[in-house]
């Protein structure tokens, strides 16, 4: 089931530049492979080696983050939107 | 409630807020007699610090430690070309002296650390983060909450912008309830390697400037709870939900930061000082 992702600046490098791409997937572990078959290296820093995400960079369904839904076990369905948020610091 | 009574000059120069429903005299006196300390006079600190001189907080704090530079004028708007060499502080002073002669401006021509965050922070009512590296931002998180003081966070990165704040306290989301730790070195860019987008921090700046207000007047709702994200390329607001995380290190039920932390510098702040 495709569900929309949107990019951080630091990650859209690895999607040719694009803001907001689709992914397929049942569960955001899904969605997280398949973004990373179809764009290789996007997700190196939002999963850590032992394959949990990072805390310093976010995921959310919406509005919600996953940590407090099914973190990497959450199920997505058409129509959602992931977004990855990571910590910035620029002022 | 205050009791203070306008003077002629005040009437007049915050007469647009004196009218204007949920600010009003009652909130106008509450800004006046507000205390606001700024961290950073760089892109996000110069709007913050401009907006709320011109709208009376009573006494503002300028933390700074550097000096002018002509790469910083892209954005910052409170330096002018005549500053450049100049410490940034001091240049702050005096812009913000001009665009309001009427209220208390003071300068802390320093670095933050875990030595004289405290006694920095400590007379202020409100601190609005503007800094531009994670060892002060985690820093500032943690001494507001050990201090009990409301938090306006806000940070840039190219032409992004998030935006929030932080109450302290169990039950209310601090930033290491959204993250917990820094960013290892080498993860994320700073800004100087990232270049940032010049209109940017006016308007995450702005948002903040906003927040800061309303926690002083009590009017309205504040992003408590809500993470704003902007993205000046698409032109998009977007809002995230920030939780309370009941195993937040600073926070939650068991804390295991109960002092405060320097990181180590990895992100173009110096090192610290032996």
């Amino acid at each position: 089931m495709p569900v929309q992702v949107k990019l951080p600046t630091i990650l859209r490098k690895h999607a040719g530049g694009e803001p907001k791409v689709s992914a397929e997937g049942a569960t955001l572990r899904d969605v997280l492979d398949d973004l990373e078959t179809r764009y290789p290296g996007i997700t190196k820093n939002v999963r850590s080696d032992d394959g949990g995400l990072h805390r310093f960079i976010n995921v959310y369904l919406n509005d919600e983050d996953v940590r407090y839904l099914g973190s990497l076990e959450t199920e997505v369905g058409e129509g959602d939107t992931v977004s990855i948020l990571p910590a910035v610091a620029g002022g | 409630m205050s009791d203070r009574r306008f003077t002629e000059e005040e009437v007049q120069r915050y007469s647009r807020h004196i009218i204007l429903p949920n600010v009003g005299g009652a909130g106008q006196r509450k800004l006046l007699d507000s205390s606001v300390l700024i961290i950073g006079a760089g892109g996000l600190g110069s709007p913050i610090a401009m907006y709320l001189a011109a709208a009376g907080v009573g006494k503002i704090g300028i933390v700074d430690f550097d000096a002018v530079d002509v790469s910083n004028l892209q954005r910052q708007i409170l330096h002018t070309n005549a500053d450049v060499g100049r410490s940034k502080v001091d240049s702050a002073l005096e812009h913000l002296r001009a665009i309001n002669p009427t209220i208390e401006i003071v300068g802390h021509d320093t670095l933050l650390f875990s030595t004289n965050v405290f006694e920095v922070m400590e007379p202020y009512d409100v601190i609005v983060d503007g800094t531009d590296n994670f060892p002060v931002r985690y820093l500032v998180n943690d001494a507001t909450q050990f201090l009990g003081k409301p938090l306006v966070y806000g940070s840039i990165y190219q032409f992004e912008g998030q935006a929030t704040v932080f109450m302290p306290g169990q039950e209310t989301p601090c930033y290491r309830c959204l993250f917990p730790t820094p960013p290892p070195p080498g993860t994320v860019p700073s800004c100087a390697e990232g270049g940032v987008f010049g209109v940017l921090p006016g308007v995450i700046g702005s948002i903040q400037a906003t927040e800061a207000i309303k926690l002083i007047t009590g009017e309205g709702d504040t992003l408590e709870g809500r993470l704003l994200l902007y993205d000046a390329l698409d032109l998009s607001f977007q809002e995230v939900k920030i939780r309370w995380d009941a195993d937040c290190p600073v926070c939650g039920k068991d804390p295991t930061i109960t002092e405060l932390i320097d990181y180590e510098q990895f992100c173009g702040v110096p090192a610290r000082p032996e």
